[in-house]
Parts: C-alpha cells; sequence; structure tokens
C-alpha cells in the first residue's frame, strides 16, 4: 500500500474533512469549551458540582433504565422477527423489511404524536378495551407509555442489523449444525445466535443511544412532570439563564462520557471486531 | 462389505418442473468406498442430500437397514455430511468445531477431549486446537472438517466434492489420506466428484450419472473397460467411439474395416457403438496397419505422445510413445481386446470425435466447473 496519497486523493478527501471539521469536531469541542466554564467563561468545574447537588443524577439513572428497559424489548421483539424474515424467500423478506421499515417514512414527531392519540384515555385502545367491557385503564402519562413509544419508534433500528447478518449466514453452516445432531432449536442456541451477535449489538446500539437520550417522548406520553436527561438539556438550551449553556453542555458531556462507556461494555462482548457492530 | 446398508429406490425429485432425478435406484453396502461420477447438474450432490436428508424425494424411498427413513430429520439420522464449502463453524475454534456433535451427544468432558484428540491426530491437526478457524488454510479447514464429521462416528460419510478447492498437489494428498482414513475405520463413504480420475483412484464402486439418470454402476475397472453407453466411454478417460455393426459374435466392422473382438450376445448386422481408447493402438508402419491415416495434430504429454489421425474423416486420438511428425501416414494395429462393443443408446453419436478437439477447450471446460 502506498501512504503518500497523490494530490488529487487528497482533495477528494477535502469535503468531507471540512464537514467532519464544521459539524462533528468543531461543535464537540464548543460543547467541551461551555462545559468546563461558567457564565463569566472563566475555566471551572462548577458546572459539574452543580449537576451532582441538584438531582440530575436521579434524572441520569433514570433515563439509563428507561433506555435499557426499551433496548431490552426491542431485542426480544426484533430478533425472533428479523429470524422469521430471514427464512422467508428472498422475494418476501425484501417486502417484509420494507414493511418494518416503513413507520421511519414518517416524522418521528408525528409517529409519536399520533401514538399519544391511540393511547389517550379516550383513545382508539381505550375504546376497544372499553367495547370488551374493561373500563378506565390509563395508557397514557404512564412510564410504560414512554417506553412502549421509545420501542415502538425505535424497533426498526434492531430489526434491520439482525436481520442483514442472519440472512448473510452460510446456508452450509446450518445444515452442518443439523447434520451434527441440532434440532431447529439447538440451531439457533448454538450457531444462529452466536453468529448474529454482531448484529445485536450493533441493534442494541442503535436503539440505545437514542433512546438514552431522546425528549419528546417522555413529554408527549409520559406523567406530568415526567423528565429524562434529553429533556433536561433540552430546558437548559432554551432556557436565557447566563448559565445554562454551561450547564446543558455539562450534562451533554456527561451523557456522551456514559453513552461511551455503554458501548465500549457491549462491543466488549462481541469479541470479533471483524464483524463488529457500527458505533453510532 | 455384503450387507446393503443404504437403500435407494425409485427415487425421483424436481425443482420447479426441472427433473433433477429420474428413477434412481442404488443400494451401498456397508464399508463400501462409493463414488458418484458425473459432470455439474448431473444430479450428484442432489442424490447426496437425500441420504443426508436436507432433501425430501418427490416419490421413492430411502432405506437405511432396511428401515424407511424419508422422514426422519438429518440430525437423527447416523450419517454426516462434510460440505463442500467446508460449513465449519466461524465462531468456534478447531476444538470446539470438533467437540461439537459430541457435546450435542451429552459425552463427558473427558470422553469429549479424547475424542477431539484422537481425531486431531488422525487428520494430521495436532496442537491445532486452541486455532481459530479463520487462519487455516484450505486444507487444513478440510481436515477439521473431516475430523468433525467422523467425530461423531457416523455409520455413513457423505462428503460433496471435498477437494474441489484444493490446488492439484493437496489434493492428491487428501484422496489418498481419504481413502486410508476409510479403510482404517471401515465406514461407509458416499463421494461426489465430477473428477473421474479421483473417482476411478478412490472408489470401489463408481455410479456414473447424466441428466438425472444412473448411466452405469460398476468397479473403476468395469467402468472403464466395459462402458455402457457412449457418455460413459467419453466422461470417463479419453474415448474414441466410431459408429459400427457387429457382423457376428467375435465379428464387428467399423471404419470400412472388418476386425476380430471379444464380445458376444448382439443380433447379427446390430448396428453399435465401438469404443476404442487412444492407449490400446498400437503405431505400426503403413504396409502393417490395419487401418491407415494421416497425423494432423501433436500434442507432448510428459509420458506421451498425444496425436491425432485422421482415418477416413474420422479423428482418432492415439496415445504413443513414439514421436509422429504431423502429415506422417501410419498405420494403426487395434487387438481384438482393445476393441469394446456396445449398444446405441440417446448417446450415440455425440461423444468420441476428436476432431472438434482442442487442449485449449477442455481445459476451459475443467476451469468452468471448477468455479462452480
Amino acid at each position: 500500500m502506498k501512504k503518500n496519497n497523490t494530490l488529487a486523493q487528497r482533495l477528494l478527501a477535502a469535503p468531507h474533512i471540512l464537514w467532519s471539521v464544521l459539524f462533528i469536531v468543531a461543535p464537540l469541542a464548543i460543547v467541551v469549551f461551555y462545559a468546563f466554564t461558567d457564565s463569566s467563561f472563566s475555566f471551572s468545574f462548577s458546572n459539574f458540582s452543580k449537576l451532582f447537588n441538584d438531582g440530575t443524577v436521579e434524572v441520569f439513572t433514570l433515563s439509563l433504565a428507561f433506555a435499557f428497559c426499551a433496548t431490552c424489548i426491542c431485542l426480544v421483539v426484533a430478533y425472533p422477527l428479523a429470524y422469521f424474515i430471514s427464512r422467508t424467500s428472498r422475494k418476501t423478506q425484501n417486502t417484509l423489511v420494507m414493511l418494518s421499515m416503513l413507520p421511519m417514512w414518517m416524522n418521528f414527531l408525528l409517529r409519536t404524536y399520533a401514538l399519544s392519540f391511540l393511547l389517550e384515555d379516550t383513545g382508539f385502545l381505550n375504546n376497544i378495551l372499553a367495547s370488551v367491557g374493561i373500563d378506565g385503564v390509563s395508557l397514557i402519562n404512564t412510564p410504560g407509555a414512554v417506553i412502549f413509544g421509545m420501542v415502538y419508534n425505535f424497533l426498526p433500528y434492531m430489526i434491520l442489523p439482525i436481520h442483514s447478518v442472519i440472512s448473510k449466514i452460510d446456508k452450509n453452516v446450518i445444515e452442518a449444525a443439523e447434520d451434527l445432531g441440532c434440532n431447529r432449536l439447538r440451531v439457533i442456541f448454538r450457531v444462529i445466535m452466536p453468529l448474529s451477535l454482531p448484529g445485536i449489538v450493533s441493534g442494541i446500539t442503535m436503539v440505545f443511544v437514542p433512546s438514552v437520550s431522546t425528549f419528546y417522548i417522555s413529554q408527549q406520553l409520559g406523567p406530568t412532570d415526567f423528565v429524562l436527561i434529553g429533556d433536561v438539556i433540552e430546558t437548559y438550551f432554551k432556557s436565557s439563564a447566563a448559565s445554562s449553556y454551561h450547564l446543558g453542555s455539562a450534562i451533554s458531556l456527561v451523557l456522551m462520557v456514559l453513552i461511551f462507556i455503554c458501548m465500549a461494555v457491549m462491543n466488549h462482548f462481541s469479541d470479533d471486531e471483524s464483524t463488529g457492530g457500527i458505533i453510532v | 462389505m455384503s450387507n446393503k446398508l443404504l437403500d435407494l429406490r425409485n427415487i425421483s425429485v424436481c425443482f420447479d418442473d426441472a427433473v433433477i432425478l429420474k428413477n434412481i435406484n442404488l443400494y451401498i453396502c456397508d464399508g463400501e468406498f462409493i463414488t458418484l461420477l458425473g459432470p455439474s447438474g448431473c444430479g450428484k450432490t442432489t442424490t447426496l442430500r437425500i441420504i443426508a436428508g436436507f432433501v425430501n424425494p418427490d416419490t421413492g424411498d430411502v432405506l437405511f437397514e432396511g428401515k424407511r427413513i424419508n422422514d426422519i430429520p438429518s440430525h437423527k439420522r447416523e450419517i454426516n455430511t462434510i460440505f463442500q464449502k467446508y460449513a465449519l463453524f466461524p465462531h468456534l475454534n478447531v476444538y470446539e468445531n470438533i467437540a461439537f456433535g459430541l457435546r450435542l451427544k451429552k459425552m463427558p468432558e473427558k470422553e469429549i477431549k479424547n475424542t477431539v484428540e484422537e481425531m486431531l491426530s488422525l487428520v494430521n491437526l495436532k496442537g491445532f486446537g486452541k486455532r481459530n478457524i479463520n487462519s487455516l488454510s484450505g486444507g487444513q479447514q478440510q481436515r477439521v472438517a473431516i475430523a468433525r464429521a467422523l467425530a461423531v462416528r457416523p455409520r455413513v460419510l457423505l462428503l460433496d466434492e471435498p477437494l474441489g478447492a484444493l490446488d492439484l498437489k493437496l489434493r492428491k494428498d487428501m484422496q489418498n489420506e481419504l481413502k486410508s482414513i476409510q479403510q482404517r475405520l471401515g465406514i461407509t463413504f458416499i463421494y461426489v466428484t465430477h473428477d473421474q480420475e479421483e473417482a476411478l483412484s478412490m472408489s470401489d464402486t463408481v455410479v456414473v450419472m447424466d441428466n438425472g439418470e444412473i448411466q452405469q454402476i460398476g468397479t473403476p475397472l468395469d467402468i472403464y473397460n466395459e462402458p455402457k453407453n457412449a457418455f460413459v466411454a467419453d466422461f470417463i478417460g479419453e474415448s474414441n467411439i466410431l459408429d459400427g455393426k457387429m457382423l457376428d459374435d467375435y465379428r464387428c466392422f467399423f471404419s470400412g474395416k472388418e476386425f476380430k473382438c471379444l464380445d458376444t450376445g448382439f443380433e447379427k448386422n446390430e448396428p453399435v457403438d465401438v469404443v476404442v481408447r487412444p492407449e490400446d493402438v498400437d503405431v505400426v508402419p503403413v504396409e502393417e496397419g490395419m487401418v491407415c491415416g494421416t497425423v494432423t495434430n501433436l500434442t507432448f504429454k510428459g509420458v506421451h505422445y498425444e496425436i491425432i489421425v485422421d482415418i477416413g474423416n474420422f479423428k482418432w486420438m492415439i496415445q504413443t510413445t513414439d514421436y509422429q511428425p504431423v502429415g506422417a501416414h501410419i498405420g494403426l494395429k487395434i487387438d481384438p481386446d482393445a476393441i469394446h462393443v456396445m449398444k446405441k443408446s440417446e448417446y450415440s453419436g455425440k461423444f468420441g470425435d476428436y476432431s472438434t478437439f482442442s487442449d485449449e477447450i477442455e481445459e476451459m471446460s475443467i476451469n468452468d466447473e471448477e468455479q462452480e
């Protein structure tokens, strides 16, 4: 391999580098800068010490717990579905994958808003429940509704990577497992599951990260005064108080580090880096 | 060797209206090394997959020790397969690959360890247990696949072109090794290949297939010396196949001449196909020749020359150790035991004429097959 790139190659890379600097590196630097400065822009840890005293830690814990629940449910729902899809014929597979992607074509806010209509006390679901004699079940404004909203919104991100990995498993390997004495169930647990680990890891990443930092779902579907860490960040950045940007940045930074740690732990489980999942 | 282990009766298979197997009848004896030989698309792999339990025949029965096993799934059959592309488990190391089937049998850990070690030494991979599958060469992966299949002590081992991906030298070594493993363990081997040399050198019995039908079953010697039709004669080795007539017992007629032969049992003047192997013909001076012709092509093959001789517009291939220049007029002597007479078949006239023969074309077609 040639180490020295030609001028043309460097020119081709220029737009990408420019983009990265402008929209990834620079904003990150600004966030870090704000996080470590106070309202008079002098260096300080005050944002972080404040963060640990005003109950933000509890919100962090809650957000991680909710994201964890939503991710687990997504995995449990998506894995069998992805497996089932991969067992159908090529043509059906394309249709089913497209169908599972379909909700993503609709705007995220609109989807969540529509969910609240379905779940509200006089909404579609409650009407159905009432017609079979179950009255007064409160679906909306519950923690469950928030998790449901997360699962509903992020499920496709779990199905897609798992399906793409399972459908690429060599059919001969599955036959070899049957040949050596595996029944259907054992084939799944001993061969398909371990081989689809990279897909599972990237699916978890793609569901967990947006779940942890979401803010609209909790506002729309959660109980009154219910806040997740995304809501806290949003509030700070919308506020006009002098120190709010600094606090918001500090929380964002902590969240980023937390997510990074979670992902590092996840990727450690799938020790095969060569086929490792996508890190968002 | 005499008792039937596997019996295929009237097996037919269609995929999407295409007939893959037509009424296959075949029995396989315990401890036999049997090879299914034929060009790609002849149905040999499908036959193997039926025995393994991956394909269910549309009609017909598969019997194992006299019991019908059509409905027994592959994981309950005492039959194991070595796949063309090895199909090793990429998430397990060599040791765990070989132990895979044993763990399913709930064998105690100590026995597993002993068996795996035994298998590793059987395939000359001692000390490779901890290695990652992807770090092995093709030949080593092949050995792991063999060890993995043999570890569960199958009654029958199915091998689907197992050496197809190896280079020539390695393939020869593995042929010998497979044959000796088979003889040592006494397991029935059913081997699929399109390589006729491989089939002849390894097998007790060769089954030649084409177009979803069995063309001939026999020992390698029978298949080579007494081919049943023009397809078999052409597919196994080189053959000059001539349009001829059986005048009477021991007397046949082709190339405008009458020849003495050893064949009997034909009608008087029955039209037949006559096979003469290139190595069975002696090149002699014109005046001593039973037939005469002109050399049109000469290829040096190492052990011998391969010459194409035009005799009455039919191009013969002759193998001779003497150099014959192109354009030379030579005579050929064909002994009675060099002539093999076959009944006419659907393949008559399609094979055995070297007028369009060129080394290049043959090499191209071999490459095509290997790519599949």
